[in-house]
């Protein structure tokens, strides 16, 4: 299942989910993604104002990109069951943001297919985030770190 | 007519947010549209020609800006992504 939403997710909710669709699994990698203060190295000393983020997406597309992703994941590995839930709106620091879970019959697959939805997830779904810290707000810019975790899933082939 | 949409930090940017727009003799590809609307416009709607900078996707999916366009697509402008 794949949802793009508002609202806050009950990760037990969705590893029940996870269990009940795959009755033959032998393991459940989960992934919660967590609002945290936007506070970089180079901001050392500086208040960490940053009080609320909001989460901007392409409805429609979104969707779309991240049906193509879990699709992927499913033809490179043993996946059984998945559950990718992203919010989007206005969210404060330390609030659930993503959460990925994925049921296999090993662990390892279940893992790696949970990784790499995450790496795609951060770099081709059309998500964005934009910071507020006081009167001003700014988007974030991309990482390149984030496009490096990506690539590295690419096949050499 | 192609539907053009622009989000987040773009959208805020050229302060323009979707259009449908006509697209002209010369335009056949997604390239070709940046071009045109870069310098038809000026100003700040030059960055929409710097691929580092804004991604191009064609009915919802993201395209190389050798992506042909027959005139009736819904195409979207915006930075690279920031989400997870």
């Amino acid at each position: 299942m794949i949802s793009v939403q508002k609202a806050d997710f009950d990760m037990a909710q969705l590893y029940g989910a996870l269990r009940e669709e795959s009755a033959n699994a032998g393991g459940i990698a989960c992934f919660t993604g967590l609002v945290r203060e936007f506070y970089e190295p180079e901001d050392k000393g500086r208040e960490p104002a940053v009080k609320s983020l909001f989460l901007e997406h392409y409805p429609g597309m979104t969707e779309k990109a991240l049906a193509d992703i879990v699709a992927e994941a499913e033809g490179r590995w043993d996946v059984l069951a998945s559950q990718v839930v992203h919010r989007v709106g206005e969210l404060h620091a330390g609030d659930q943001i993503v959460f990925v879970g994925v049921a296999s019959t090993h662990r390892g697959d279940a893992f790696a297919a949970a990784e790499f939805i995450m790496d795609y997830l951060k770099t081709r779904a059309p998500f964005w985030k934009k910071q507020q810290a006081g009167d001003t707000s700014e988007w974030i810019e991309s990482r390149a770190s984030d496009e490096q975790a990506r690539a590295r899933w690419e096949k050499s082939s | 007519m192609v539907k053009i949409q622009y989000f987040a930090g773009l959208r805020e940017t050229l302060g323009a947010q979707n259009e449908e727009l006509a697209l002209p003799a010369e335009v056949a590809n997604v390239e070709q549209l940046a071009r045109h609307l870069s310098q038809s416009r000026a100003g700040e709607w030059a960055v929409l020609e710097d691929p580092s900078r804004v991604l191009i996707a064609v009915n919802q999916t993201i395209v190389e800006r050798s992506h042909p366009l027959q005139g009736s697509e819904e195409v979207a402008f915006f930075p690279p992504m920031t989400g997870g």
